[in-house]
């Protein structure tokens, strides 16, 4: 994929596909997505990066069916929040795509071509079964 | 301590009024609420105006349609709190000694449809990470599994409100719904129908406090923020690692004011809570510690959350029928609680309500509540 990244601080693109970057305090032992100068949940300022699991399970789904603001690419869209895998437990909001995506469902990441910020086409990611 | 009294409310209806600006609609509550204080601008030693929505200096905008003071004026953003965190501050100016009266006042004219906030980064947006009704949906969907509730009961809260609504002249929607009508509404994000959703509108609401003197006291009111680690929390944090063991902030901010009043939510006659959308309110009703997680099907049921039941919930019809100014939306609960526990709230009032309760949440996150006391 020769597009860039919705944003570099967030997602990679490289021979390996695409990968969701995180944090990892080792003092609070918590993973966290985007990535944070410190702990979101503690505070911790011993934040390293740290590339997120590409699969997991979904936690909730619902579908947007009216573009929000800000938002160019196409409606409706599914949306919901999943659990990556790895300990400890991260939940991450995130789009997903395909059918059946009930709760419990299992998925992994996809990239995804949507108008950026500035209207040019950017890579971005969902999760799908 | 000095007990704050509010001595006079006012309020510009919500809804959408073309061609008026909310300058316009900030003035004519401020002149209802000087009125009914029996004073004039002149006589006020301060001003808080919570706005989100309303640009630079949108209270001294509204002051400057009444005179020229000289006195301080405070503009204040809180989110969907912004005018419960002016009414803080305004009450707090007086209990601290630094004033002896005060204004407070909300004001927004919003855009239709989601609302857009700078809350989120560009590139979150056009992620489509930053759909506002998605994130009720699945909170909403949450509170269902964990509450044993049905979609039937997010719609029979419309259902109660919408009711309540129809006896406010104020309200944007002043005509009652069926459980059938709001379910089969246009899906907006399941399980949420477009009648389970809030709308962003416009209006103005207007409180004086005053130092001890007659009317209904603030016994208490707290604004808190929230705590981390919930990816469900009006902080919208986009990940999270528990949803079960942290205190929400409108948990943080009744037990506060519970406690500021020497009462408890059972000493609670009548509400004004948060209901962006049908699942926000259920789940105020376990936050503000109204009723346990899971009892919220039996309130229903029952109808005791109805005008004339145990604990009248949003009597004014709430934000489902008003809609949501969100600067002015606080108020406008403080402006109907005033008028309940004065016995004026007309066909809607809660018989003998002594004590009422006022609570915002949203973005930031920021909740407020305020005990209002007889």
């Amino acid at each position: 994929m020769s597009l860039r990244p919705i944003d570099p601080s967030v997602l990679r693109v490289d021979d390996d596909g695409i990968t969701l970057l995180g944090g990892h305090s080792a003092t609070s032992g918590q993973r966290h997505f985007p990535p944070s100068p410190v702990c979101p949940f503690t505070g911790a300022d011993d934040v390293e990066p740290l590339d997120l699991p590409r699969t997991g399970t979904v936690w909730l789904h619902t579908s947007v069916n009216l573009p929000p603001p800000g938002y160019a690419g196409p409606v409706p869209y599914h949306f919901g929040i999943v659990e990556l895998d790895g300990e400890p437990l991260l939940r991450i909001v995130s789009r997903l795509s395909g059918e059946g995506l009930a709760p419990g469902t299992r998925v992994e990441l996809t990239g995804e071509e949507l108008p950026g910020p500035d209207g040019e086409p950017v890579l971005t990611w969902a999760f799908r079964p | 301590m000095s007990k704050v009294r509010i001595s006079g409310v006012g309020l510009h209806p919500f809804g959408r009024f073309e061609g008026v600006t909310g300058t316009q609609m900030g003035v004519i509550a401020v002149r209802a609420a000087l009125a009914e204080a029996a004073i004039g601008v002149r006589q006020v030693q301060a001003a808080f105006c919570g706005t989100a929505y309303g640009g630079v200096a949108a209270g001294h905008r509204v002051l400057g349609g009444l005179a020229g003071t000289g006195i301080p004026i405070y503009d204040v953003e809180a989110g969907c709190a912004s005018g419960g965190a002016a009414l803080q501050l305004g009450a707090a100016s007086i209990a601290s000694g630094q004033y002896d009266r005060v204004l407070v006042f909300g004001i927004e004219k919003m855009p239709k449809g989601v609302i857009r906030s700078s809350f989120f980064a560009p590139w979150q947006e056009a992620a489509g990470l930053s759909p506002a009704p998605a994130y009720f949906a699945l909170r909403a969907q949450r509170l269902l599994v964990d509450a044993g509730l049905t979609t039937e009961h997010l719609a029979q809260v419309v259902v109660k409100n919408r009711r309540h609504g129809a006896a406010n002249p104020d309200a944007m929607f002043q005509k009652a719904v069926t459980v059938d009508e709001v379910l089969a509404a246009r899906m907006i994000c399941e399980p949420l129908t477009l009648f389970m959703l809030c709308s962003p509108n416009e209006g103005a609401a207007a409180a004086v406090l005053e130092r001890d003197g007659d009317g209904v006291t603030v016994a208490g009111i707290s604004l808190r923020s929230h705590l981390p680690g919930s990816v469900l929390g009006e902080d919208s944090p986009l990940c999270g690692i528990d949803d079960t063991t942290i205190t929400p902030p409108s948990t943080l901010a009744a037990d506060e004011a519970y406690a500021q009043a020497g009462l408890g939510p059972c000493d609670v006659d009548v509400v004004e809570c948060q209901d962006t959308d049908a699942g926000r309110e259920l789940l105020a009703w376990a936050e503000l510690g109204l009723c346990r997680s899971g009892e919220q099907a039996r309130i229903l049921e029952d109808g005791s959350a109805l005008v004339g039941g145990a604990l009248p919930i949003n009597p004014s019809g709430g934000l489902l029928s008003k809609g949501e100014p969100l600067g002015a939306s606080a108020l406008g609960q403080v402006v109907e609680i005033v008028r309940q526990l004065r016995g004026t709230a007309g066909a809607r009032q809660v018989e003998g309500a002594q004590v009422g309760l006022t609570h915002v949440i949203g973005r930031g996150a920021n909740a407020c509540v305020a005990v209002l006391v007889r």
